[in-house]
C-alpha cells in the first residue's frame, strides 16, 4: 500500500489558517480531519507537527485558544483566527499564488517560446 | 515582528519554567476520543476503532517532545543542563579544574592588561569629537634634507583660505611665569590661534574660549586655562572668569575654564600637559613681521573641511604648493622642493608608541596560545581518560551534536571562569602593574579598566574556550564505540590520532615560545647596548635645575631684554650657585643644553663661503651655554678652545662645533677659524666664528652618537629657558629648594623648577625601551615554562601509555639506559621540530621589529643560537623526569597488568 504523503514543510500553517478562516473556530482534531478530506484524503496530517505548529501560530499572534465544548460534550480546545492572522493568511495566499504563477508558467514553457 | 513575538512567548515560558503538559494532554485525549468515533461510525468494532485511531495518531512521546520544543527554548535549557553536568564533572576533578583555570587567567589577565594600555593609546589617542578630521601639517624641504620646519604666517593665512580646511591653526608651545601668587609659577603655555578650541570642537566648563573669527594680530590678552590649574592655582575660585592674570608681567583676563578630561593634544608629554592657552594672530608685535620665508611658527593643527577625506585634502594641498611656488619663486627655491604634508593628528600623538606596544599585544598575545595549548593538551588528555563515559552515553543514543556541545560547554566555562579570575586578578593588581609603565607614554593617565576593556576580555575567553575546545570535543565524540567499549580492562589508550594532536600542540607552543625568547633577547641586547654605550659625557654627580626668565610683549619692559642684561643674571646665578653646599662647579645653558632633554632646537646654521642659493641652509640642532659647561660635563675638547668669561658681550660672537658637525661640512679643513650665522640668535645677521671642535657626545640622543651641534656662548646671547648645572657631593633632596633660594635671592619672581639628577634623566630615557624589553622578556619566560610544561606533560603520558612495552622491552633485555636514551629522545624530537619552526618565524618577528633594535642584528646568530640551546636544555630537562620515571619501570608490575 502507497503511504499517503506528509503535508509538505510551510504549507501547513497555510492550511491551518484557511481552514480557520473558512470554517471558524475549530479543535485540533477537526482541523486535521478538515485539511485530509479537503486535499480528497490525499494528505495525512501528521499530529507530531500540528499540536506544536498549533502553539507556534499562537505564540506568534496568529491564532488565539479558548476551553469550549466539543460536539460530543467533551472539553476541547478551540481555535480561532486573529485579525492578525488573517493578515498574516492574506499575504501568504498572495505569496503562494505567486510562486505558483511562476511555477505554471515554468511548465507550459516549450522550447520554440525562447528562442 | 512575529518572530518576536513568539520568542518572547517562548522566553516567558522558559523563564517562568512553564511545563504546560495538561493542556496537550488533554488535547490528545480528545482527539483520539473523535478519532475513535468517527472510526465507530465507519463500522468498526470497539477495539479495533480505539487501535487505528491510536496507530493514526502516532508516537505520543514524539508529539510532546515537538510541543515541548516548541513551548520554550530548548537551546538554552540544553545549555543550562550543560552547565550544571560541566560545574558537576569541574567539582569532581578540582586539580585539573584549578590547573587549566589558573593557566587561562593567567593568559587572559596578562593579555586583557596589556590591551588596556592599546585601548587607551592606540585607539582612543584622542579625545575629541570627529577625530578623523584632525590633521598636524608639516612643511618638509626634502631637498635641503629637513623635515617639520615650521611655518610662515602667510604659509598659515593661505591654508586657512584654501577650503581645504574648516580652521586652521599655528601650534607653539611656549611657556610663561605666573606672578603674584605665592610662588611664581612656570607655566606651560600654549600659543594658538583664536579658532582653536573651535578646530578642536571643545567647550569650557566655566565661560567661554575665544571667538573664532577675532582677527587681532598680535596677543588677544586673553586666556583659557585648564581644570588642573584653575584648582592649583586658583582654588577653584568660581568667580575667576573675568580676573587679572600675571604672565611674564603683561596682564591677561581669564576668560575661560577647560573642563577636567581636558589634554591638550601635543607632541610631547610637557605639551599634553599645558595648563594656559593664549590667542594670537602671530602677525604683530612680539612676533616677527609676517613674512613668507620666515617660519617661525613650529607648527599647525587643523581640521580637514567635512566631506572631504585625508587623500583628497592632502592632493588639493599638492595643487595649492604648486602654485605658490610659482606665485612666489624667491620664497620656494626648486632645489629645496618644498612640500607641505598633513599627518593625522593621533599618528603624531602615538606614532613613535606603536610598534612597541603592538609588539607587546604580540607577545602577550603568543603567550595567550601557549597557555591555551597547554589547556587544550590537559582536555585532550581527559577526554581520553573520558572516552568510556562518553561511549557508553553515545551508546545509550546521545547524538554526536549534542555530545560535541556539552565537551564544548565545558572548555567554555572553563575559559570563562578563567576569564573572570584573570580580570579578578588584574583589578587587585592594577595598582602596581600601571606603576610599570612609563609616564612618557600618551595617554597614560587614561588607561583603565573600561567596558571595552572588559569585554575584550569576555570575547577572548569565549573565542578562546570555543577554539580549544572544538578539537578535543570533535575528536571525543569521534571515537570508534566498540573499540573503545572492548578496549575497557586493559589500561586504555589514546588513539593515534590524540596523540598525533597532542605532539602538534606541544611543537606549536615550542615553536611559539622561541619565536617570544628571541624577541625578548634582541630586545634585551639592545637594551644592553644602550645602556652601556659610551655617552661621551659624565652625568655622574650633576644635577640641573630649570629656571624661566620672563619674555613681556612690550620689548622695552624686558629686563633681560639684551645679552649684557641677562649676563649681569646669569654670572650672579653661577656665583650664588657654586656657594651651595657641596657643589664643585656650576654652568648655565639654554634648555635644549640639558642631555637627553628632548628638546628639540633646529636653527638654519649659514656656513661662509658656502654657496646656499638655491636650496635652503642645513638645520642644525644649536645649544647656548655658559663657559664652564663642557668641563662640567667632562666633554672633552678636540680642537681650539671653549669659551673663557672673556667670550662676553662686549666681544665677538663665538661658537663651538661638534666633531659630526666638523665633519659634515669641512671634512678637509680646519673649523677653528670658520665663520657662521646661527638664524634664531639676535644677531644671526653677523657672522660668528667657530674657535674650537668638541667630542661628539650623547647628549641628543642615545641612539645616535654623531648628530651635528653647533653650541653659542650664552654671555653673548639672551635665552629665556635656562638650566642651571651643579656638579658636586650633592644632596639631591635639598637641592631644589636651596637653588630655589639661590635664584630668588636675585630675582623673587623667577620661578625655579624642574630639579633632576642626570643619571636619573638618562635612566628615564630609557624607560620606554625598559619597559617593552621587561614586558617582553616576563612573557617570553612564563612562554618558556609554559612550552616545558607541555613537554613534560606530553611526555608523562606517553610514558604511562608506554609502560607496558617498556615492561616487555626490560625484560627482553633493554638496558636502562636505552630507555632513558629513548624517551629522552623524544622529547628531543618534539624540540627540534618546533625550533625549527620557530627559527622560521622568529625571523621574520624580528625582521619586523628591525624599529625597535639598536646595535644589534635582526638575525643576531648569539642570540638565535643561545635562544635555541635555552630552549632545546628545557625540553630536555622536561624529559628527563619523566624519562627518570619510565627507567624505574618493573617489568614485573608493568606486565602483569597483561
Amino acid at each position: 500500500m502507497k503511504e499517503k504523503p506528509d503535508v509538505l514543510q510551510g504549507t501547513l500553517a497555510l492550511m491551518v489558517l484557511k481552514t480557520l478562516d473558512v470554517l471558524g473556530p475549530q479543535h485540533g482534531y477537526g482541523i486535521a480531519r478538515r485539511i485530509e478530506q479537503i486535499s480528497g484524503d490525499v494528505l495525512a496530517v501528521n499530529q507530531g507537527t500540528l499540536y506544536p505548529l498549533l502553539l507556534k501560530l499562537e505564540h506568534e499572534g496568529s491564532i488565539s485558544s479558548e476551553w469550549g465544548a466539543s460536539e460530543n460534550n467533551r472539553r476541547a480546545r478551540f481555535y480561532r483566527l486573529t485579525t492578525t492572522g488573517r493578515k498574516q493568511l492574506r499575504e501568504e495566499t498572495h505569496d503562494w499564488e505567486q510562486t505558483a504563477a511562476i511555477i505554471a508558467r515554468f511548465f507550459e514553457v516549450k522550447a520554440e517560446d525562447l528562442s | 515582528m512575529r518572530f518576536l513575538r513568539r520568542f518572547l512567548a517562548r522566553l516567558k515560558n522558559f523563564a517562568i519554567g512553564r511545563q504546560d503538559d495538561q493542556r496537550l494532554r488533554e488535547e490528545m485525549a480528545e482527539h483520539l476520543a473523535q478519532q475513535t468515533a468517527e472510526n465507530l461510525r465507519a463500522g468498526m468494532t470497539p477495539a479495533e476503532a480505539r487501535r487505528q485511531a491510536v496507530l493514526k495518531f502516532g508516537a505520543v512521546q514524539a508529539v510532546r517532545e515537538n510541543f515541548h520544543a516548541e513551548q520554550a527554548l530548548p537551546f538554552m535549557e540544553n545549555l543550562l543542563q550543560d552547565t550544571r553536568y560541566s560545574l558537576r564533572m569541574l567539582a569532581r576533578s578540582p586539580g585539573f579544574a584549578a590547573a587549566a583555570i589558573l593557566t587561562m587567567a593567567l593568559g587572559i589577565g596578562a593579555t586583557t592588561a596589556i590591551f588596556s594600555v592599546v585601548d587607551a593609546t592606540l585607539l582612543h589617542p584622542l579625545s575629541y569629537p570627529k577625530p578623523d578630521q584632525l590633521v598636524r601639517i608639516e612643511d618638509d624641504l626634502p631637498g635641503a634634507g629637513a623635515r617639520d620646519v615650521g611655518m610662515s604666517v602667510p604659509e598659515l593665512k593661505d591654508l586657512q583660505r584654501s577650503g581645504i580646511f574648516r580652521y586652521v591653526s599655528g601650534d607653539w608651545s611656549t611657556s610663561g611665569n605666573l606672578t603674584g601668587s605665592s610662588q611664581p609659577l612656570r607655566i606651560a603655555l600654549k600659543m594658538v590661534a583664536p579658532n582653536y578650541f573651535a578646530l578642536l570642537g571643545v567647550d569650557p566648563q566655566l565661560g567661554r574660549t575665544f571667538d573664532p573669527h577675532d582677527e587681532t594680530p598680535g596677543f588677544t590678552l586673553e586666556v583659557v586655562i585648564s581644570d588642573g590649574l584653575w584648582k592649583r592655582g586658583f582654588g577653584g575660585d568660581p568667580h575667576i572668569l573675568g580676573k587679572s592674570l600675571r604672565l611674564d608681567n603683561d596682564e591677561y583676563h581669564v576668560i575661560g575654564v577647560l573642563p577636567p578630561g581636558f589634554r591638550d593634544e601635543g607632541r610631547t608629554t610637557e605639551e599634553r600637559n599645558s595648563d594656559m592657552w593664549a590667542a594670537a594672530g602671530f602677525a604683530a608685535i612680539p612676533f616677527p613681521p609676517p613674512v613668507r620665508n620666515l617660519r617661525f611658527t613650529p607648527g599647525a593643527i587643523a581640521r580637514i573641511a567635512p566631506g572631504l577625506t585625508m587623500a583628497d585634502a592632502q592632493s588639493r594641498l599638492d595643487v595649492l604648493v604648486a602654485s605658490l611656488q610659482k606665485q612666489y619663486p624667491a620664497d620656494y627655491p626648486i632645489q629645496s622642493a618644498w612640500r607641505v604634508r598633513l599627518v593625522p593628528l593621533k599618528e603624531s600623538v602615538v606614532g613613535n608608541v606603536r610598534q612597541s606596544l603592538l609588539l607587546l599585544l604580540g607577545a602577550v598575545g603568543l603567550v595567550l596560545l601557549i597557555g591555551y595549548g597547554n589547556v587544550a593538551n590537559l582536555l585532550l588528555a581527559r577526554a581520553s581518560a573520558r572516552g568510556r563515559e562518553i561511549a557508553v552515553r553515545q551508546a545509550l543514543g546521545a547524538a554526536r551534536s549534542r555530545l560535541v556541545r556539552q565537551l564544548l560547554t565545558e572548555s567554555l566555562l572553563l575559559s570563562l571562569l578563567g576569564g573572570l579570575a584573570g580580570i579578578a586578578i588584574l583589578f587587585a593588581t592594577r595598582g602596581p602593574l600601571l606603576r610599570m609603565v612609563p609616564e612618557s607614554l600618551p595617554r597614560f593617565n587614561d588607561i583603565s579598566i573600561s567596558w571595552s576593556v572588559l569585554l575584550f576580555a569576555l570575547f577572548l575567553s569565549g573565542f578562546a574556550g570555543i577554539l580549544f575546545g572544538l578539537a578535543p570535543a570533535l575528536q571525543a565524540s569521534r571515537l570508534n564505540l566498540t573499540d573503545k567499549l572492548k578496549a575497557e580492562g586493559r589500561g586504555t589508550t589514546g588513539s593515534g590520532e590524540q596523540a598525533r594532536a597532542r605532539r602538534v600542540l606541544v611543537v606549536t607552543e615550542f615553536a611559539l615560545s622561541l619565536v617570544l625568547m628571541v624577541a625578548a633577547g634582541l630586545l634585551l641586547r639592545s637594551f644592553w647596548d644602550v645602556f652601556t654605550v659610551g655617552l661621551g659625557f659624565n652625568p655622574q654627580n650633576v644635577m640641573a635645575v630649570r629656571t624661566r626668565l620672563p619674555v613681556p610683549n612690550d620689548p622695552k619692559t624686558d629686563i633681560y631684554g639684551t645679552a649684557a642684561q641677562e649676563a649681569v643674571l646669569l654670572r650672579e646665578m653661577l656665583r650664588r650657585g657654586r656657594m651651595l653646599p657641596g657643589v664643585e662647579e656650576a654652568a648655565v645653558g639654554s634648555i635644549e643644553s640639558v642631555p637627553l632633554s628632548h628638546s628639540r632646537n633646529l636653527n638654519q646654521v649659514i656656513l661662509e663661503g658656502r654657496d646656499f642659493r638655491g636650496s635652503d641652509p642645513p638645520l642644525v640642532e644649536a645649544s647656548t651655554v655658559s663657559p664652564g659647561y663642557f668641563h662640567l660635563l667632562g666633554i672633552p675638547l678636540i680642537h681650539g678652545r671653549i669659551f673663557t668669561d672673556q667670550d662676553n658681550e662686549n666681544a665677538p660672537e663665538v661658537a663651538i662645533v661638534n666633531e659630526a658637525f666638523a665633519r659634515t661640512w669641512w671634512p678637509n679643513d680646519n673649523p677653528v677659524g670658520k665663520r657662521v650665522k646661527i638664524s634664531g640668535l639676535n644677531t644671526a645677521t653677523s657672522w660668528t666664528t667657530v674657535v674650537g671642535v668638541i667630542a661628539d657626545a650623547r647628549t641628543e640622543s642615545l641612539e645616535d652618537a654623531h648628530v651635528p651641534q653647533v653650541y653659542s656662548c650664552l654671555l653673548q646671547q639672551t635665552h629665556d629657558e635656562l638650566a642651571l648645572f651643579l656638579r658636586g657631593r650633592l644632596e639631591p633632596a635639598r637641592i631644589p629648594d636651596e637653588a630655589r633660594v639661590a635664584v630668588q635671592s636675585i630675582n623673587p619672581d623667577l620661578p625655579v623648577f624642574g630639579a633632576m639628577t642626570l643619571p636619573g634623566v638618562v635612566s628615564g630615557s630609557l624607560s620606554q625601551r625598559r619597559f617593552s624589553m621587561e614586558m617582553v622578556l616576563i612573557f617570553a619566560l612564563t612562554a618558556l615554562m609554559l612550552a616545558a610544561i607541555g613537554i613534560y606533560g606530553t611526555i608523562s603520558y606517553l610514558v604511562n601509555e608506554r609502560s607496558h612495552e617498556i615492561g616487555i622491552r626490560l625484560a627482553l633485555g633493554a638496558t636502562r639506559g636505552t630507555i632513558l636514551q629513548m624517551i629522552l629522545r623524544q622529547g628531543l624530537e618534539l624540540a627540534i621540530a618546533g625550533a625549527a619552526l620557530g627559527l622560521v618565524g622568529a625571523l621574520i618577528v624580528s625582521h619586523l621589529m628591525t624599529g625597535l633594535l639598536y646595535g644589534v642584528s635582526p638575525t643576531d646568530p648569539l642570540t638565535f643560537i643561545g635562544v635555541t640551546l635555552v630552549l632545546t636544555a628545557a625540553a630536555l630537562t622536561a624529559s628527563y623526569i619523566p624519562a627518570m620515571r619510565a627507567m624505574r619501570v618493573d617489568p614485573l608490575v608493568a606486565l602483569r597488568y597483561e
